[in-house]
């Protein structure tokens, strides 16, 4: 196992050209938000130092961080940062198997305590002993902490990693919790989407690699570069949700001018990431210029929050579903009428008998006491 | 002077003083405002045809909500100074007496009489008991839980690190995400705009029908009472 080699060795062994690796500095640079200036720091940082080896382990998931990941829109990206991270562990894609692969995490551990990177794809199911995801033998969550216990760094890929996602979902039967739960002492760093943004992917895991520190993180631990703002800020369709023109239904006129899809429920207005920015398979799209509202899958409990297609969407309290404008209206209507037939009986009273306000006393005075104790 | 004529006495006590009558009634326009483009925020009006760049309904309606929000956030603070150097009834808003036994009796009273089981109110110089919970509940406490719910909504389009976010944006990952924050907030307007019909309901039968004045209490400062029994 190669210790002392570069990034910028690994992708030479790899066949990258020179001026491929110089694109792809660049290219970093650019999707990380940083002045052109820090190019040249990324290409120096990736020829001087040595390599960190990364952990990517995978959990109750399906994958679809995985598939993101290695169809990153530059297509040297993944060939790069992929075969940095494969020479060790990633049980999905590594040659190794078995023993030998589990050799990997021991090894790793070993030889770079405190100096790892470990990237959790997928959560650790607690119920049942956490036998809903065994992994060589063993529930997952004995890995995961074990992996963690010397790492250097946590990178919690997509929703399941960082929020619990589909698995986590009510009524959540394994137990599966974020990671963060189980993982306390070690820094995390969340990159929730289902799956996340490739090029987030790879520009997250290049800046940790390159900078070997953090990047800078908002309250929820997710990267302010990538997370910082909604996809509604930076919609293409937002000039229609300021006119008011909205999508009233599907395949309506509306939907075929490229109207705001708010009506339908589209959840942009809620949802922190970079989709209306990066877009999807090298940047040719994402859902909202496909013509269908953001489904917020980068949000904390998404499957949780009520339809995909409501913008108003139903409130689980106690058990029951509701929406706020339904019982916010039977609420208003039954109060009008309660106070309506209050006021009737209320003036029936008073008609059928004669109030006895005063005390027969003649003349009004008026006692002015405006105290200001 | 026609002595046939049945006389009422009436006593007065100046209970709201003029810059409290002006936050309630900046307050009920602000409310309304907060109310209707609240409603219309989350279901928008039908869609406009034309160009884009034509029209900027949302943003108008928008921009009313958060002009109205302001208006009642800065009035709330005012209204916390005008407990501290206003008078004794001033403090209501923000003092509720829940551990003496005689407010809750009188409380019962109170509920009593609107259940048409008493024959008539007792006599109150500032809030009446029942009045008094509902106001510290819905405008004090329903009050700062929309402020506190709104700033962070507001902080999601000003962005990390404006003073919204500082202050605020923290009420998003505690109270869950985004969409659970909207869904609060909305609740909120219901619970106020019930609040306000209750309110309103109350302010004019009570006028009519209690010992005392309501309605033009709240525009003159003077509390009148119809009679000068206990």
């Amino acid at each position: 196992m190669p210790t002392t080699e570069t990034f910028y060795e690994v992708m030479r062994r790899q066949g990258i050209t020179r001026r491929s690796f110089l694109k792809f500095c660049s290219l970093t640079t650019a999707a990380l938000g940083l002045s052109p200036a820090a190019a040249a720091q990324v290409v120096e940082a990736m020829q001087t130092k040595p390599r960190i080896p990364v952990l990517w382990l995978h959990g109750l998931e399906c994958t679809c961080c995985s598939e993101s990941f290695i169809r990153s829109a530059h297509p040297l990206v993944k060939d790069v940062v992929l075969s940095m991270i494969s020479l060790d562990y990633d049980d999905t894609i590594m040659a190794a198997s078995g023993h030998q692969a589990e050799a990997i995490i021991h090894e790793i551990r070993e030889k770079y305590r405190g100096n790892y990177i470990l990237a959790v794809e997928g959560n650790p199911p607690l119920n049942q002993d956490g036998m809903s995801c065994i992994i060589g033998g063993r529930p997952f969550l004995e890995q995961l902490k074990e992996a963690a216990a010397d790492c250097k760094a946590v990178i919690a890929w997509g929703s399941c990693a960082s929020w619990g996602c589909v698995q986590a979902a009510h009524p959540n039967p394994t137990h599966a919790v974020p990671i963060h739960q189980v993982i306390h002492d070690k820094p995390i760093i969340k990159v929730p989407g289902c799956p996340p943004i490739a090029e987030v992917m790879t520009a997250v895991i290049t800046y940790l690699l390159t900078f070997e520190r953090i990047p800078e993180l908002d309250r929820q631990g997710r990267p302010k570069m990538f997370y910082g703002q909604r996809i509604h800020d930076k919609c293409y369709r937002r000039p229609h949700f300021d006119a008011g023109q909205f999508v009233e239904r599907w395949d309506d006129e509306g939907a075929r001018r490229g109207y705001c899809l708010y009506k339908m429920g589209c959840k942009g207005p809620t949802t922190y990431n970079a989709c209306s920015t990066v877009r999807w398979n090298n940047g040719v799209s994402f859902p909202i210029q496909s013509g269908h509202g953001c489904i917020g899958c980068s949000e904390d409990g998404f499957w949780d929050k009520g339809s995909f297609y409501d913008h108003v969407t139903d409130t689980r309290v106690f058990g029951i579903e509701a929406n706020a404008d339904r019982v916010g209206l039977v609420a208003a209507g039954t109060v009008g009428a309660a106070v309506a037939a209050h006021a009737t009986v209320s003036a029936y009273k008073r008609i059928s008998k004669p109030a006895t306000f005063g005390d027969s006393e003649p003349g009004e005075s008026k006692q002015q006491t405006g105290d200001r104790s | 002077m026609n002595t046939a004529l049945p006389t009422v006495k009436r006593t007065a006590v100046y209970v709201y003083e003029a810059p409290l009558r002006a936050w309630h009634w900046t307050n009920a326009l602000s409310l309304t405002v907060l109310a209707v483009t609240g409603y219309l925020i989350g279901s928008p009006l039908p869609t406009l045809s034309g160009e884009a760049s034509d029209h900027y309904l949302m943003g108008y309606i928008r921009f009313a909500h958060f002009a109205a929000a302001y208006i009642f956030a800065v009035g709330f603070l005012f209204r916390l100074y005008w407990a501290m150097v206003g008078n004794r009834w001033s403090r209501q808003l923000f003092a509720l007496p829940f551990w003496r036994r005689r407010f809750w009796s009188e409380l019962w009273h109170e509920v009593r009489w609107y259940a048409f089981l008493e024959q008539e109110p007792r006599k109150y110089i500032g809030h009446n008991p029942l009045a008094h919970l509902f106001m510290v509940v819905i405008i004090t406490v329903g009050g700062i839980v929309m402020m506190f719910t709104g700033f962070a909504l507001y902080s999601e389009q000003s962005g990390l690190g404006s003073w919204q976010d500082r202050w605020f944006g923290w009420v998003i990952p505690f109270v869950g995400q985004s969409q659970d924050v909207r869904m609060w907030h909305h609740w909120g307007m219901w619970i106020i705009t019930i609040f306000v019909m209750l309110h309103v309901y109350t302010a004019i039968r009570e006028d009519i029908l209690s010992r005392q004045s309501l309605i033009s209490t709240m525009i003159s400062g003077w509390r009148m009472f119809k009679d000068d029994r206990p």
